[in-house]
């Protein structure tokens, strides 16, 4: 593999009837590519967070996944409320969702925590009123 | 105990009867919060959870869990049975609590082997 693959998907806002459908087709493509299962494994937990913080908190967005031979990177970006206190949000437990959110099976303040935590490399770009990019990067 | 055996096992209702009906039971898993299922669910495992929209499909697909057991008596809403139908995703019922679901599929799967 010598060049990037690049994909983009569109995430509706508060559609959680498609929320996951990103990652799970990013996932199928990265089987088909014989990436190793590990690096699959943490690609579709951190993206699947991501798409569902996106359709919670900011009426959607788009996803930028671009696949080069050293590792995968995952552009999340969104034009919400942007993140008040980005210290915080990335505290395990702590969540701002509201509670028909909960009721979902979510909510719990586990999104980000598990996005970091599944990535090796993440970076949060926000500006309250005008939207949030978060970077994830999984070395291959 | 493959996923075709407990649905002849007849011991849950159906919800929707899926594909790899020849996928093996790897054990049973309860969790109904989906960020820890995501990270935890074992491949090929009889999930039994309480959540049943379309984000509980979505984590199985994501773990290859082998099937969902939904416990207390929840149920799938409209939405994600045409998921269900569409990915192939078979789906259990019970009133069961989701200890006692858990222990059916384990003493099941230590009957068949």
């Amino acid at each position: 593999m010598s060049e990037c693959i690049e994909l983009r998907y569109e995430v509706s806002s508060e559609d959680f009837t498609r929320a996951g459908e990103a990652s799970s087709n990013v996932k199928k493509k990265l089987k088909q590519m014989g990436v190793s299962p590990a690096a699959i494994t943490k690609v579709a937990i951190a993206m699947y967070e991501g798409e569902i913080n996106m359709v919670i908190h900011a009426d959607g967005g788009h996803i930028e996944v671009t696949i080069s031979e050293e590792e995968i990177e995952i552009k999340l970006c969104d034009r919400g409320p942007g993140i008040q206190n980005v210290e915080k949000a990335m505290q395990a437990g702590y969540s701002t969702a509201p509670d028909n959110i909960r009721a979902l099976g979510f909510g719990a303040g586990m999104g980000l925590p598990n996005m970091k935590k599944y990535t090796d490399e993440m970076t949060i770009d926000t500006e309250i009123g005008v939207g949030t990019t978060v970077t994830m990067k999984v070395k291959l | 105990m493959t996923v075709e055996q407990l649905l002849k096992a007849d011991v849950f209702q159906v919800v929707n009867q899926g594909g790899h009906l020849e996928q093996e039971i790897s054990r049973p898993f309860c969790c109904d919060l989906l960020s820890i299922c995501m990270t935890k669910t074992p491949e090929g495992a009889a999930w039994v959870t309480v959540i049943g929209n379309v984000n509980t499909l979505a984590v199985l697909s994501l773990t290859d869990a082998a099937c969902i057991i939904l416990a207390e008596g929840a149920f799938l809403d409209e939405p994600a049975i045409q998921k269900a139908k569409e990915q192939g995703i078979t789906v259990f019922s019970t009133e069961l609590p989701i200890f006692e679901a858990a222990l059916k599929v384990y003493e099941l799967s230590h009957a068949a082997s």
